[in-house]
């Protein structure tokens, strides 16, 4: 249990996809512009990734090793279809507000290296469960981009007035530079957090 | 007349391919250190992005829409242009090796990438004909080499500054992404589409 706990958690903070292994980055930008498109785009991938480590991780004795990468395309294309057409049925607005960026699930780098890295080797549960971290951590990172800008481009969050009219939206944040601006910074204090808490652990291992 | 070149202007600076619809970011931060490289990547990607685009029209056209198998159009694009960079691949290791040597390395990565498969989704959710196709991936491919160009000629004299630690690497090139944007920015408004 303890172990299973730990593979979750590793998606979240010490290997997120956004913040420390830098991978799926168009998203981060593209869909952030409110929190409302940043937590459906976040939640999409969160199921794409799990489902298709699962079909992955269940396939891994029967798939040829040299067809092996044709296999996770196809793989997480059909998944991705699923959920365009679920998209496109039960929330129309959100479907047209992500665009292609929906469709290029298929191509983020993250869902085919986690097959590769660690579904293609490994059983079923422990795979479901790095998914599941690495979907949350993706998730977590695009909703939090998400809220700044809104918060501070519309002074909203999910769409909820949250600032007074006395607030004068920095509209920038909700423009591409703004989006790329804030990403650095986060970027940055991601790093900063993560070395104090490394500090910290050999503190304590040393006391 | 009019509308190619209000297509091929708006794809190369309005709607710049990095730096305003934010594809293609992953290589654009990856191979963005050397000046070298990023021309080189540049028109890897131009040249794939345009051919890829003629083919993914033809299917779509002809297969996909002619049977109302639109639904499929992801998945389809998606085998489709891994299977033709890797063929494009092993032609021209064969054919022109020197070629090969050049920008060999670069088609591997473009493979399975948002930059190429972004360019055939969006003539298809547009509807442009096969010259607009052609001439819209043309102008991304072009907008996409500018950006990464410029990008990676910044990058290098980033190396003489003193970024302080926690920015360096990603942050900084981020930041540095987003002033460019800002530049970008001026385009916009300048044709509506």
């Amino acid at each position: 249990m303890k172990e299973l706990w730990n593979i979750y958690k590793k998606g979240i903070i010490a290997e997120n996809p956004i913040f420390v292994l830098a991978l799926s980055l168009c998203p981060a930008l593209a869909v952030t512009s409110t929190a409302t498109n940043a937590l459906t785009m976040g939640l999409s991938v969160l199921f794409v990734i799990t489902t298709n480590n699962c079909v992955v991780s269940l396939t891994r004795k029967i798939v040829n090793p040299k067809v092996r990468v044709p296999v996770y395309i196809t793989s997480i294309a059909t998944i991705v279809t699923l959920v365009q057409l679920l998209l496109q049925a039960y929330a129309p607005l959100l479907y047209k507000a992500l665009g292609i960026y929906l469709a290029l699930i298929v191509v983020f780098a993250i869902i085919l290296a986690r097959a590769e890295v660690f579904a293609a080797k490994n059983p079923i549960i422990p795979s479901f469960f790095d998914g599941l971290g690495m979907g949350s951590g993706f998730a977590l990172a695009m909703t939090s981009i998400g809220i700044v800008r809104e918060l501070l481009g519309m002074g909203s969050i999910f769409g909820f007035q949250i600032l007074g009219s006395w607030y004068n939206p920095a509209l920038i944040m909700i423009l591409p530079a703004g989006g790329f601006i804030l990403i650095g910074y986060m970027v940055a204090g991601y790093k900063i957090m993560l070395d104090n808490m490394a500090k910290r652990q050999a503190e304590r291992s040393e006391a | 007349m009019e509308q190619y070149f209000t297509i091929f202007i708006s794809a190369v600076v309005v709607n710049n391919f990095v730096l305003t619809r934010f594809l293609g970011l992953c290589i654009f931060f990856g191979v963005s250190k050397n000046l070298n490289a990023s021309i080189g990547m540049g028109m890897a990607v131009t040249s794939v992005m345009t051919l890829s685009s003629m083919l993914a029209w033809i299917v779509h056209h002809f297969v996909l829409v002619t049977f109302h198998l639109q639904f499929l159009t992801t998945a389809v694009f998606v085998l489709l242009i891994a299977s033709f960079v890797q063929l494009l691949e092993m032609i021209i290791k064969k054919q022109a090796p020197a070629l090969y040597n050049m920008w060999g390395i670069y088609l591997l990565l473009i493979a399975t990438n948002c930059v190429v498969l972004g360019v055939p989704l969006i003539n298809a959710d547009s509807g442009y004909s096969f010259s607009l196709s052609v001439v819209h991936a043309i102008g991304s491919g072009l907008g996409f080499a500018l950006a990464i160009v410029l990008m990676a000629s910044l990058r290098e004299k980033l190396r003489l500054a003193d970024v302080p630690k926690s920015l360096q690497g990603l942050g900084i090139a981020f930041i540095l992404a987003g002033m460019l944007a800002l530049a970008f920015l001026g385009f916009s408004g300048m044709i509506a589409l």
